[in-house]
């Protein structure tokens, strides 16, 4: 690939509103479920949904008992089944085997189009069985793949308490993340270490994440001086953090556009618009926002990145001056591109199912900034990107790493172009400063693979030119 | 409402696409909304499959439902056409896009009068027939459409080939070992002197369909694909078929006799006995497996089989015919299809479960407790709970149901195939209870080694200790019926005095 010579002075957004490929957001259950321990999942669709959990994600048979289909037959659709009756009855079976703090219901594309009021039939459903019910519309006709994390949190955000429980039992409870972070350390001790605080507003952050990553991000904070005051979502329902009126909220994922509103709207909380923490200079970047919106200096940030970088060295010597494409798939690719630009890489396109300008603001400023002080050219930012145009593409430009979803991988390196899963990078740990060597260590696998395999002079594997 | 966990057929669509996407030089269009296409990702994966997928989702969002389907789906088939001139396009909806209720046959009608190819609706019932029975549906559709094509045409081909002929119908992508099937097949027709008229829908171009006519017979090897189109054919053209899976030494022949009563029937003058007996005796390995000292070994465990109507029907009679194995259950999620099920194992087995509900197997499988498992996945799964083998004979279809070495199912390799299985299933078992007996590497083990995740069971200390006293091979066992006792006793803790009470009230 060669730069072009008029660099274009801002990003530039497509929207080709073409057919493309990427998972449904009911996949959400799939990482949602096992953040949430004391939750269970029910997905009521039809067998399509129940089949593509099982085979494409292949999940299913370890999550039983924790999530489940209700299948939509042929007399729930043409309603001649009552809605309420067949929920219930489904609702007190769960009940009964696993006995759930919550039961959250995903709605689907097929509920949309058959209109069945989830949100109307769950308070009474509630109240009738006594376990809480979230309802979420996870649908493939308003939401992408990730996004379903955003319709499942943008519901618990009305869920979660707005004042500190009274009872010192209740706080007991409610308590798991500090309970971890202050783990074996005796009462005085824990109010000594309130001492290393900051004082400031309520902090909460939202965004799903594996624990270690919680813990991680936490403590990133708490050297700072912040206080995270609970996360949304948190180990357990009964967990839920306190969101006051006032509080200060900010995303760590940046698919989270719905419930970053809700937080404001409804719950009046104000959101702090930083870059995601994903990557050193993201987290960094991240960490720096929160601070100046507290008023607080940072401290040694400076110092962490550059030893962060220079850990990661031997794997960005494999990928500086190589260029990525991203053909768009789980929404993490702003962020991703922006890392590797960091990292040295070019990229000539970012597909993104799609782009909330607002929330993502931050964070596309960081990318053009990033564009201009590595000197490269800004990438073409395509919105609903076609799969078919975009393989056209990718077959004149020969990429050297194609970040794509599962449906292209194997034809694409049958063609001889790297490939590597953007699911892949949904499911592993990326945030935070430690796990940047996470990202790369994904990124530079099918490089190092092929290299490995070069001289074989196996390059392409199919018979006819790339046929796309 | 149903609550379901598993999955054991797909939804209609993908048997559609299946059958679509084994043709060469088909297209299907997917009018679905967003995640729906995940066949793709099936494909790609499951069967690392190194072209792209030829399936198009045409996305159904908010503002196609607002503004109406037709132009999208017109114009996605239409360019379709241009970009890659498929020889055919195969409209589909998915269960969601179905209960929109729009007239699909009318976009295709719009989008035949511009496109080149040929376009057309898979004609199936999302909400009554499952992906089994939609791709049977499907390819009979599609044989249909080229024959009447090529009649309205004048170039249909009906005069019978010279040497004896068989068109083999029901060999499908993304389904179990059809591809190493395929090539077993082949080559059994070729041993018998058949030609090969035509193998569909894999690998098969829509043009050849309309010289279906000329061959001798059809041979539909599976239950659940082909039956269709074999119906269809010999109504419109009297084509008699063969519908015996050649699964095992017994049925191979059976099916191979059969071939011969068709093929004199029509004129020739075959005689296959030579060739089975040839093959049966010398030239197969599983004839003389059943034989071997290996075998006696087999003989009387129990196993339970669980799987399509094809593979748990096979299994099960070369189970008990053909290596002295009790089968204490067989059974079958093809509900749609049971009494031929039933029909075809009742014979050979104690008792017959047909269900779709995965508890219900798994179920069947604890109270059983056989030695080893024939199912699918999902019974593997079961079986890893529960310390008993299991071999995977069925779909759903998992990645490791494409292994890259030659795995048929059918004819005389595949009968081998099958041993391997049986005896590696088994073989396991009786390591480990070796192992066990000479006082083996794992004796300090813990226990629980199964995941009894449903377990409200506590075990006191001492409790344990004496369950630790029992020889391993037989613990797992011991441990499940103790708790059974405990379960329907209400009793929470199990205490040494627990486990004794229960050996004595159900000699656990």
């Amino acid at each position: 690939m060669t730069l072009a010579d008029t660099q274009p002075q801002a990003l530039s957004f497509d929207c080709e509103t073409g057919n493309y490929h990427t998972f449904c957001p009911i996949s959400c259950v799939a990482w949602l479920y096992q953040k949430i321990e004391d939750s269970f999942f029910l997905v009521i669709g039809t067998k399509t949904c129940g089949y593509f959990l099982q085979n494409a994600m292949g999940v299913m048979i370890f999550a039983e008992p924790r999530y489940a289909m209700a299948e939509l037959e042929e007399g729930d659709i043409s309603a001649q089944l009552n809605d309420y009756e067949e929920l219930k009855r489904l609702c007190e079976q769960i009940k009964r085997d696993r006995n759930p703090s919550v039961i959250v219901f995903i709605g689907t594309c097929t509920t949309e189009i058959i209109k069945m009021d989830l949100e109307g039939l769950a308070p009474k459903l509630e109240g009738e069985i006594g376990i809480p019910i979230v309802v979420a519309r996870a649908n493939g006709l308003d939401y992408a793949f990730t996004q379903g994390e955003d319709t499942v949190l943008a519901a618990m955000a009305q869920r979660c308490p707005n004042k500190a429980p009274a009872t010192a039992s209740e706080q007991e409870e409610r308590n798991g993340l500090q309970k971890l972070l202050n783990f074996g350390r005796k009462q005085e001790e824990v109010a000594a270490a309130d001492s290393e605080y900051v004082d400031h507003p309520p902090l909460v952050l939202f965004g799903s994440l594996p624990d270690p990553v919680v813990t991680q991000l936490t403590l990133e904070l708490k050297r700072q001086g912040i206080k995270v005051s609970g996360w949304l979502p948190a180990k357990r329902y009964t967990e839920l953090p306190v969101l006051e009126e006032g509080s200060y909220v900010c995303g760590v994922n940046p698919f989270l556009s719905r419930t970053a509103t809700t937080l404001m709207r409804r719950r009046k909380c104000k959101l702090i618009g930083a870059p995601f923490p994903i990557g050193p200079d993201g987290t960094r970047a991240w960490v720096e926002k929160i601070c100046s919106v507290f008023g607080i200096e940072p401290k040694g940030l400076d110092e962490r990145e550059a030893q962060i970088w220079q850990n990661l060295e031997d794997y960005v010597q494999l990928i500086r001056g190589k260029s990525v494409f991203f053909m768009g798939d789980n929404l993490l690719e702003i962020s991703l591109a922006r890392f590797l630009i960091r990292c040295g890489m070019t990229v000539p396109e970012i597909g993104i199912p799609y782009m909330d300008k607002r929330y993502q603001a931050a964070e596309l400023a960081l990318l053009e900034r990033t564009c201009h002080e590595m000197n490269v050219t800004l990438p073409r930012i395509v919105e609903k990107p076609d799969n078919y145009n975009q393989l056209q593409r990718i077959n004149d430009l020969q990429p050297d790493l194609v970040i794509t979803g599962m449906a292209h991988a194997n034809p694409l390196e049958a063609r001889g172009i790297s490939t590597k899963w953007s699911v892949e990078f949904t499911f592993a740990q990326i945030h935070g400063f430690a796990n940047a060597r996470d990202i790369l260590e994904l990124v530079t696998r099918p490089l190092r693979r092929n290299s490995a395999l070069k001289d074989l002079g196996w390059e392409k594997l199919v018979k006819e030119e790339a046929q796309v | 409402m149903k609550l379901a966990y598993w999955m054991y057929a797909g939804p209609a669509h993908i048997g559609t696409l299946r059958i679509a996407s084994s043709f060469k030089n088909v297209h299907a269009i997917m009018h679905a909304p967003l995640g729906d296409d995940y066949f793709n990702v099936m494909r790609s994966m499951l069967e690392r499959e190194r072209n792209f997928t030829p399936v198009t989702a045409s996305v159904v969002d908010r503002n196609v439902l607002a503004r109406g389907s037709q132009n999208k789906v017109v114009d996605n088939i239409t360019r379709k056409d241009q970009e890659e001139s498929p020889d055919l396009i195969v409209l589909t909806p998915t269960c969601t896009s179905s209960i929109l209720q729009e007239d699909l046959q009318n976009f295709v009608d719009q989008a035949q009068m511009e496109a080149k190819g040929d376009v057309l609706l898979a004609d199936v019932n999302h909400y009554r027939v499952n992906e089994l029975q939609a791709g049977d549906r499907t390819l009979q559709q599609i044989v249909q459409f080229y024959i009447e094509k090529a009649r309205k045409q004048g170039d249909l081909a009906t005069e019978k080939t010279e040497r004896p002929s068989v068109n083999i119908i029901g060999i499908s992508t993304l389904s179990f070992h059809n591809n190493h099937d395929h090539r077993e097949l082949v080559k059994l027709m070729g041993d018998l002197g058949i030609e090969v008229n035509a193998v569909i829908p894999d690998g098969a171009s829509v043009h050849e369909l309309k010289n279906l006519p000329r061959a001798w017979f059809n041979l539909v090897p599976y239950r659940e694909l082909g039956g269709m189109t074999a119906d269809y054919l010999h109504t419109e053209f009297d084509m008699p078929s063969v519908r015996i899976t050649p699964m095992g030494i017994v049925d191979t022949a059976r099916c191979i006799r059969a071939i011969q009563v068709v093929l004199n029937g029509q004129g020739a003058a075959v005689d296959y006995e030579p060739f089975i007996d040839e093959q049966t005796r010398f030239v197969s390995q599983a004839a003389w497996f059943s034989r071997s000292i290996d075998c006696q070994n087999l003989t009387g465990k129990r196993a339970v089989v669980f799987g399509d109507n094809t593979h748990a029907a096979a299994m099960t009679r070369i189970l008990a015919k053909e290596m002295g194995i009790k089968v204490v259950l067989a059974g079958t999620y093809c509900k749609y299809d049971a009494d031929w099920f039933r029909e075809q194992v009742s014979d050979y087995c104690d008792e017959v479960l047909i269900s779709d509900d995965n508890a219900a197997i798994a179920t069947a499988i604890a109270r059983l407790e056989p030695a080893a498992i024939f199912g699918t996945q999902m019974e593997r799964h079961v079986g890893k709970r529960l310390d008993i083998p299991c071999g995977v004979i069925a779909a759903p279809i998992h990645i490791q149901n494409f292994p890259v070495g030659y795995t048929p199912f059918v004819g005389y390799e595949g009968a081998n195939q099958i041993v391997d299985l049986v005896y590696n299933s088994f073989t396991l078992g009786m390591e480990d209870h070796l192992l066990e007996i000479f006082g083996g590497h794992d004796t300090k083990e813990a226990i629980t080694r199964e995941i009894t995740t449903d377990s409200d069971l506590n075990w006191s200390k001492d409790g344990l200790t004496e369950l630790n006293k029992i020889p391993g091979f037989v613990r797992g066992k011991v441990k499940r019926n103790v708790e059974k006792f405990a379960r329907d006793r209400q009793i929470t803790t199990i205490t040494a005095e627990v486990l004794y009470a229960a050996k004595e009230a159900v000699g656990a």
